[in-house]
């Protein structure tokens, strides 16, 4: 309608006025910023990788043809597949130890610790504010020529020589990971460790549950979803490191598949491939986290908030 | 039946300085439903999980059928808990929840499939078997709660505020369910709750927890009628407490209650006897008092006959509750209480309901006042 204004209302209505009058609009304002950030940070770069491995190298030049050269070569060389078992196999022992040392822990924070639990979490903590290469340079220090370990078998008299045999292995490889990502497979075991209802580990002693016995059939079932979580975490990221490797494996033969992708890009100046090889870690790795999220759902039933990422990808 | 004799005996537990439960001592026969009840911090769920070794003591014994356990860790205890909310292990089916106790403890597989479907029967969730926890409704949870305990035949049977999660119309029928169980299986109930109403229908015995002490034990009509204290009879029950002062003591005490005189029956087996001059409560239920208004109360003839109390005051509110109408009376005189005399006026009985400030003049008959200190 064409209605004159009121002169108590004349004030005409600012450009803000009218956004806040429009719900979808101002919701959209809010969140243009960080989905456009993403989209500038994430998804733009994705897409540009994705389209860089389909290029063609020409003589040392990249060319903009569409092939499929790229992923054939990584499938048909025996280096990339071999790369990416090897690296997948470091992950999983790395997964496997902190695992092992994780849950312990997350089990004592969350159940004994007492007046010390808040000590217990910051030790677990604390390593995390330290800076990774200080964490992987340690580790050089211990396992050394000159190092810690070689000094302690010395001076006990285990050896009259140092060793070579620690620093530059998978091993060393392995324990270095193993310290930086422990702490990610603790978090999600010691939250869904401490959602789980006292009344359901009374529950199961006062049905003549031993402490063991509640633990295999109550406790770690219940927990399975954590531990998942924190599996899925130790796994994927230390698959994709590359600084540790590059700092303690030494030798060609302990590098790993971001290793490659690394030169590829670096070195090589083989852009179309490297972007092929990232482009199938991400596929692996996105199918991991899709599975990871789905088990996790499935096994949730204390209502734990355990998986931050899995459940999004 | 394996039905235990349990004895609490100078049962303690401290937190650092404070007493949730203090030298408590009690004796449940074998078979009887016997109700902690009590406000929250009484200590009731404290003593429960003592008894099923959750906590451990800081002093004291707890005698089953004798033999002292404890020391024992709950999961060697002949004994069984209904938990609060349940508990139900939510990664297994309803029959392995039920079967679990039995597991534990490596019965026979196949005696453990007839006594879970027996169990289950007992509480009509045959039906249910296969189904996870979080598909039942609050009331099938709870049966399934009691078949998980009870498959075990437990000596004694611990049950937690089993009941205050599910509506009115459930608890209700759950109630009855629950003491017809006791009755029919002769195990030894110990059952908490802060619901006086709970444990006044469902009791053979009450112990009225104040401060981790038993402040009276009773059955429920000892409580009802007969409490010992100004807070029992102030906890269970509505009830009016009148500030009064001793006349004369005798067959019948006689108090001063706002100027006015009235007789009442001496307390039973107190622990000093009354002496004139002492300050005291008179406890008085809503449905022990009669209501007369207006005219009535006025009346030159309103001085009361031989065994009836009067006092006169006006009224204060009315509210319609279905069955009973309650009215309040403020009584003249400047009587010290905790509020205003409560009268239940019975539906049938009706008189016109009074309007507020009305003159009005309450009675009862000596013998259904209480005399209470504290």
């Amino acid at each position: 309608m064409a209605e004159r204004r009121s002169p108590d209302v004349a004030v005409a209505p600012t450009w803000l006025d009218r956004v806040r009058a429009r719900p979808r609009l101002r919701t959209a304002l809010t969140a243009a910023l960080p989905v456009g950030w993403v989209i500038a940070t994430l998804l733009l770069p994705y897409l540009l990788l994705l389209v860089q491995s389909f290029w063609r190298l020409r003589d040392g030049a990249i060319t903009h043809e569409l092939t499929l050269d790229n992923y054939r070569r990584l499938f048909g060389t025996g280096l990339y597949p071999r790369t990416i078992l090897y690296s997948a196999g470091v992950a999983a022992r790395v997964t496997i130890a902190s695992l092992l040392l994780a849950y312990p822990l997350a089990y004592l924070l969350a159940f004994g610790g007492g007046r010390h639990k808040q000590l217990l979490y910051m030790a677990v903590i604390i390593p995390l504010w330290v800076s990774y290469l200080v964490r992987a340079y340690a580790w050089k220090i211990i396992l050394g020529r000159q190092g810690i370990l070689n000094g302690v078998l010395m001076a006990t008299g285990l050896t009259h020589r140092p060793l070579d045999a620690f620093l530059y292995s998978t091993t060393a490889v392995v324990l270095a990971l193993t310290h930086i990502y422990t702490p990610f497979a603790l978090m999600p075991i010691y939250a869904v460790l401490e959602s789980i209802p006292r009344a359901l580990r009374e529950a199961s002693q006062d049905c003549y549950a031993s402490r063991w016995q509640t633990f295999t059939h109550v406790t770690l079932p219940l927990s399975l979803p954590g531990v998942l979580a924190g599996a899925t975490f130790a796994f994927v990221l230390s698959m994709g490191d590359f600084i540790a490797p590059q700092l303690l494996g030494g030798n060609d033969s302990a590098l790993m598949v971001s290793n490659l992708v690394w030169s590829l890009f670096g070195v090589a100046y083989n852009w179309p491939l490297g972007a092929a090889v990232s482009v199938v870690m991400l596929v692996l790795t996105l199918a991991i986290l899709w599975v990871a999220g789905r088990l996790e759902a499935r096994w949730n039933l204390t209502g734990a908030r355990v998986s931050a990422p899995a459940s999004t990808a | 039946m394996t039905v235990a004799r349990l004895e609490l005996r100078g049962l303690s537990k401290r937190f650092g300085s404070f007493a949730a439960v203090d030298d408590l001592s009690l004796t449940v026969a074998p078979g009887e439903f016997l109700t902690l009840l009590g406000a929250s911090g009484s200590g009731k769920t404290t003593t429960l999980r003592l008894i099923a070794g959750f906590d451990q003591p800081t002093a004291g014994a707890i005698l089953i059928d004798g033999v002292d356990a404890a020391r024992q860790p709950a999961f060697k205890r002949p004994i069984n808990t209904v938990f609060q909310q349940y508990a139900l292990f939510p990664h297994l089916t309803v029959r392995d929840n039920v079967a679990y106790g039995l597991r534990m403890r490596r019965v026979p597989t196949g005696e453990i499939a007839d006594r879970v479907a027996r169990a289950l029967a007992l509480v009509r969730m045959q039906d249910f078997a296969t189904r996870a926890p979080r598909q039942l409704s609050g009331g099938q949870q709870q049966r399934v709660a009691l078949a998980r305990a009870l498959v075990n035949e437990p000596r004694v049977l611990l049950l937690d505020e089993p009941l205050g999660a599910l509506d009115l119309k459930l608890r209700r029928e759950m109630q009855l369910e629950l003491t017809a169980l006791n009755k029919q299986l002769g195990i030894t109930f110990i059952y908490v709750t802060h619901d006086q109403e709970e444990a006044l229908t469902m009791s053979d015995r009450i112990a009225l927890m104040r401060g981790g002490r038993i402040e009276q034990l009773g059955t429920p009509r000892d409580l009802y009628e007969r409490p010992s204290s100004r807070y029992v009879a102030g906890f269970v029950g509505d009830t009016t407490l009148l500030a009064a002062t001793v006349v004369a003591t005798g067959d019948a005490a006689t108090l001063v209650v706002a100027g006015v005189s009235v007789l009442a029956p001496p307390p039973v087996a107190p622990a000093e006897p009354l002496r004139a001059g002492e300050s005291v409560w008179l406890s008085l239920r809503p449905e022990a008092v009669t209501l007369d208004i207006g005219a009535a109360a006025d009346a030159p003839d309103a001085a009361p006959s031989v065994g009836i109390n009067a006092l006169t005051g006006t009224v204060r509110e009315v509210v319609y509750a279905g069955p009973i109408v309650k009215v309040s009376v403020d009584i003249a005189g400047g009587v010290t209480a905790d509020g205003p005399v409560l009268v239940a006026v019975h539906q049938p009985a009706a008189l016109p309901v009074p309007a507020l400030g009305t003159p009005a003049r309450v009675t009862w008959p000596v013998s259904r006042a209480v005399i209470v200190r504290g």
